[in-house]
């Protein structure tokens, strides 16, 4: 972990950035911004540590806990979301016992997210399986994938 | 002539979703078999060129022989052989499964400015774009015009910003030419967040040069020598394409010291935006740009005159960049000629919902939104009757039925009290319950909201709280005069736009679509049947074959039955979910 | 400077063009309500609470960030700004504990007083309220997230003035919070600027839990005894116990003070404090004795150093937590009275 740390901050410090910049690659790096990488970069910048936690709670793609193993993605934009993408949601997390906050299935397999808008929008309801596009899908279907994935 | 033989195989993120390798695979397999030799290509894929728009065709064929272009529609890997056999080898088109009358009609009333080397041109050649004039505008600027004829040209163009507020882009580049500091920023904001609309991110992917060389021209105009394009990171494609457009433009010369030969320095950085809608507000996008949370602060001082860093700087989204090129190659004239007397030129909208066609248009400003959902988008998917078009995603606001024939143009909506926008379209049919497209959209904006002023923050979580009563049955005489309460006294009192345009979208379906407020609070149901909360289920005994789908689909074990013996929901149990509605294949599931 | 001329509720003004309008109308005696503005820190305008109304612009605007500006007509009481600052009023304390009661802060609360002055009782909007289980468990300052109406004084305070950032906005929308990082319990240096800028009961020191709010509290006004910056602070005192310490914002010190001077008065009534001289006798133990009796058993020891070894063979130490005046005194007292320049002080804290 200390190496790429190492190689986040020297770029940083060459090319010039700033806290959101370090948070995208170590999050590019890890998955998701370990606490020790924002103590690190705190200690070695002199930026509050408390700036790097505002900033990561703030926008939405930054996770503070690690990210399982797979990841769904269910597109919850207007066009998805009058084809019922609330329904189909709400299906997976049900199956897998996770909620909007707890989104990592306890085993550490599975994140199910949600995303604002994929773009996909003429093949609403979308959902993302490991990033493959399933357009026009339904609850079932997501759930019959998610099995397989587990399978792997 | 199999020689001259191309088959094109739309590949953008549609047609992938479509099966569209699938299809490359199997053209392969079929030619090899054939012995015929073609050339496949992939349309709208990361080496080819952009996306043409007609997406919910997909996956679409193209198969060009010499001059004549044919194009298949809704083609499955399955399908592949036959098209070889009797279209190639034989010479015989199959003529059931071309593109309809609706293909063409798709594109009549579009005219393409913004969209106009989209799907035409492969975005990631510099070539192919200075093939088609690009960088000739900005080169004419550079070398031949003063600072101050470019942004006159522009403001006679009646260009106006394309991001939502509409406001008159050569004004906004006047203003920054006149604000004083020799450090000047321009930022292209492609933090495209309105839930519905891709059209940025389709010009970035499908022209990113036309991006880049309105930026130029942008800023010459106002003397800014650093830019920055805020782009979304949910888009990688669009990220890579114009990463390397910026590099092809570098090493021209187009960027950097001494662009085309003048004494102009200017270059381009991109910024990741990290997922925040109110980073579309200006003053947020800043914020985000230093590093900051994206939290607005109130204006003035304006960023014309304190923007990035404190300094000057212009903001303009993607497509307002994406149309100087034309502008300044076909001249304001040209450009003022489309569109209406105060909303000049063409705009592009994500067309979505329950529409036969959707896709991105581009349009003249001033056509009717009858035009683009009868003509353009084919109507109605399901058939059932057209209910209302939405437009301008969270902040903008639901237009009825009964006013199609208005013209969509900046004042025409907002006098129908909703916006252009960003240019999201969402169309609704009888199976949308209005109630709950409006605490849709207030979800997604309280969840967005950046909370630092009380209204928006709180208030907008009132207004969600009073929705959800509402939806659920809990609904209470008084609380359509709580939402009017609530929904003015944010939209005067919010700091930032997002604030100020929430309640919209709750505001528009209250005026025309009262009659289902009313329904859900007083009657307890949902017309259009789709609140959870107040619908039951039942199985009608009579026409149940004991199918045994319901039972294994109820998440909540609510159905109960033995085989060949009519299932029963017990209501005491039951979740409300739906499951067994979706599931049950002969109609025996009722739900009121 | 530039001044310009405006009018304020049909009152002319003129004043320096670098003001805004609330820094403005201050001046002139014009109050307007306000939250999250504070006169030592930076604008914020989050709180909405001190819209005014400028004649052609259209929309009420915030005063504490717009800059003045020559000619400007502007209004700051309408019936509907009125009833604008009402609705933000209704909003905050639908997100508030109605427990004015029990809360530490009640009748220095500014809300309060705002909710007073508007009868404002907060059940218009009720709806869900933010719930927060953990409290922090730093030795000074109660943090209640809860009563907190994120002005954003606080994070402000420690950047602008103290330069310690412990603090920052978390998260955003309903569920923003003032946060540390990574929301552990606060470990900073207590300085309590914080505490002294926040307008609610949110942040109060955790000694002063339940000892006395104004009902026969009495106020002294004196100045810090720990260090010769001489901080001026206000003692806060019931049953001739000390409850509180605080500072007045017009004060030299701006009410601004350090973690001892806000919170290191306890030793002032603890039962291990010396009230009274010791001498050490022979036998080692401590005795009691009186000031005189002290003072000259210190003296004759000082006489019979420098007798029998020069007077070189005595030095002092003072303190830094005397006055300018008590060291001038001091090393008077060296170099006159005992006749060594052997003198020095501490110098720090």
């Amino acid at each position: 972990m200390q190496k790429t740390l190492d190689n986040i901050l020297s770029r940083y410090r060459e090319s010039g950035g700033n806290v959101i910049s370090l948070l995208q690659e170590t999050q590019d790096a890890f998955g998701y911004v370990p606490r020790e990488a924002v103590q690190f970069f705190s200690r070695e910048l002199g930026i509050a540590a408390s700036k790097f936690y505002g900033v990561a709670t703030f926008y939405a793609q930054f996770r503070l806990r690690p990210v399982g193993k797979h990841k769904v993605t269910a597109c919850c934009g207007t066009a998805c979301h009058v084809r019922g993408a609330e329904r189909i949601m709400s299906g997976i997390q049900r199956e897998l016992h996770v909620t909007d906050e707890e989104d990592t299935t306890t085993d550490g397999q599975i994140t199910v997210e949600k995303v604002a808008c994929l773009g996909f929008c003429s093949f609403a309801p979308v959902v993302l399986v490991d990033g493959a596009v399933h357009g026009k899908t339904t609850t079932d279907a997501v759930i019959k994938e998610i099995k397989s994935l587990r399978k792997k | 002539m199999a020689s001259e033989t191309l088959i094109r195989v739309c590949m953008g993120p549609a047609g992938i979703a479509a099966g569209g390798k699938q299809v490359i695979e199997a053209f392969h397999a079929a030619l090899v078999d054939a012995g015929v030799s073609a050339q496949v290509r992939e349309r709208c894929s990361s080496h080819q060129v952009g996306c043409m728009g007609l997406c919910a065709r997909d996956v679409l064929v193209e198969v060009h022989q010499g001059d004549v272009k044919t194009v298949y529609q809704y083609i499955k890997p399955d399908m592949v052989q036959r098209i070889v056999d009797e279209h190639l080898v034989a010479g015989k088109p199959i003529t059931e499964w071309l593109v309809d009358e609706v293909y063409a009609s798709f594109y009549r009333k579009q005219i393409k400015v913004v969209l106009a080397d989209c799907g035409r041109i492969d975005p990631e050649d510099i070539d192919a774009y200075e093939a088609v004039k690009g960088y000739e505008a900005a080169r004419e600027c550079l070398t031949n015009r003063r600072p101050e004829e470019v942004i006159e040209e522009v403001k006679m163009s009646g260009l106006r910003g394309r991001g939502g507020a509409g406001f008159p882009t050569g004004l906004k580049w006047e203003l920054g030419r006149k604000s004083r500091g020799d450090d000047k920023y321009i930022i292209c904001n492609a933090d495209e967040g309105d839930p519905g609309a891709f059209m940025d991110r389709a010009v970035i992917e499908g022209s990113p040069h036309a991006v880049i060389e309105g930026m130029i021209i942008g800023a010459f105009s106002m003397g800014a020598r650093n830019g920055y394009v805020y782009i979304r990171a949910e888009y990688p494609l669009a990220v890579e394409r114009l990463k390397k457009a910026l590099d092809q433009a570098r090493t021209r010369g187009y960027l950097g010291k001494g662009i085309f030969g003048s004494a102009f320095d200017f270059d381009i950085k991109i910024k990741l935006g990290a997922g925040a809608f109110v980073c579309g507000e200006e003053t947020a996008l800043i914020a985000s740009i230093e590093g900051m949370r994206g939290m607005p602060r109130p204006k003035p001082p304006f960023p014309v005159n304190r923007g990035l860093w404190q300094k000057p700087t212009v903001i303009n989204n993607v497509e307002t960049f994406a149309n100087i090129p034309a502008i300044i190659r076909n001249g304001c004239g040209w450009y003022a000629g489309f569109g209406t007397d105060k909303s000049k030129g063409t705009k592009v909208f994500a067309l979505t919902g329950k529409i036969k066609n959707p896709g991105l248009i581009e349009v003249p400003m001033g056509i009717t939104l009858r035009e683009i959902i009868e003509e353009i988008g084919g109507g109605i998917e399901s058939g059932r009757p057209f209910k209302a078009v939405q437009t301008g995603g969270p902040s903008g606001g639901c237009i009825p039925a009964s006013m199609l024939d208005i013209a969509v143009d900046y004042e025409s909506l907002a006098k129908v009290g909703s916006i252009v926008g960003s240019g999201g379209m969402i169309v609704l049919d009888a199976d949308d319950c209005m109630v709950n497209v409006a605490k849709y959209f207030v979800q997604f904006t309280q969840s967005e909201s950046c909370g630092k002023c009380v209204p928006c923050r709180v208030g907008t979580k009132r207004v969600l709280e009073t929705l959800e009563r509402i939806t659920t049955g809990k609904g209470k005489e008084d609380d359509i005069e709580r939402l009017e309460k609530l929904a003015g006294g944010i939209k005067a009192m919010s700091l930032c736009g997002l604030g100020q345009t929430a309640p919209n979208p709750v505001l528009s379906t209250l005026k025309y679509f009262r009659d289902e407020y009313e329904a859900h609070i007083r009657d307890k149901k949902c017309p259009a049947k789709v609140c959870k909360g107040l619908l039951t289920y039942s199985i009608d005994e009579a026409t149940c074959k004991a199918c045994g789908a319901c039972l294994r689909a109820c998440p909540s074990g609510a159905v109960s039955g033995e085989k060949k013996k009519p299932h029963r929901i017990d209501a005491a149990k039951c979740v409300r979910c739906g499951a067994c509605f979706e599931v049950c294949k002969f109609g025996s599931v009722n739900r009121e | 400077m530039a001044m310009v001329s405006l009018t304020i509720n049909g009152k002319k003004i003129t004043v320096p063009d670098d003001l805004t309008i609330l820094e403005a109308a201050n001046r002139h005696g014009i109050a307007i309500p306000n939250l999250c503005k504070h006169p030592q820190l930076t604008p914020f305008g989050g709180c909405r609470l001190c819209v005014v109304e400028i004649k052609g612009v259209p929309r009420p605007v915030a005063s504490c960030t717009t800059p003045v500006n020559e000619g400007m007509e502007i209004t700051t009481v309408t019936e509907q700004l009125e009833q604008h600052r009402k609705f933000v009023l209704e909003l905050i304390l639908s997100d508030h504990p109605n427990d004015c009661m029990t809360c530490e802060s009640t009748g220095s609360c500014q809300l309060q007083e705002l909710a007073y002055t508007y009868g404002v009782k907060g059940q218009e909007y009720a709806g869900e309220r933010r719930t927060y289980a953990k409290k922090d468990g730093n030795p000074f300052i109660e943090r209640d997230l809860e009563k907190c109406i994120l002005c954003g004084r606080c994070v402000k305070v420690c950047q602008e003035i103290q330069g310690v950032e412990a603090i920052d906005f978390g998260y955003r929308g309903f569920k923003s919070k003032i946060t540390t990082a990574y929301e552990d319990d606060l470990n900073c240096e207590f300085c309590g600027q914080c505490v002294h800028v926040c307008p609610t009961g949110a942040l109060t020191g955790k000694l002063w839990k339940r000892k006395g709010r104004y009902e026969g509290v009495k106020e002294t006004d004196t100045v810090c005894p720990y260090c010769g910056t001489g901080c001026n602070i206000t003692v806060h005192s019931k049953n001739n116990e000390i409850i509180r310490i605080t500072s007045r914002p017009w004060t030299w010190n701006e009410g601004f003070l350090c973690v001892k001077g806000r919170f290191g008065y306890p030793f002032v009534s603890s039962p291990d404090r010396l009230t009274k001289p010791l001498i050490k006798r022979k036998s080692g133990e401590f005795e009691e004795t009186t000031w005189t009796a002290a003072l000259e058993y210190t003296a004759s020891w000082f006489r019979k150093i420098r007798e029998e070894h020069g007077p070189d063979a005595l030095g002092g130490l003072s303190s830094a937590r005397c006055t300018n005046e008590e060291n001038y005194l001091f090393q008077k007292f060296m170099r006159a009275g005992i006749g060594t320049n052997n003198v020095d002080h501490c110098a720090r804290l």
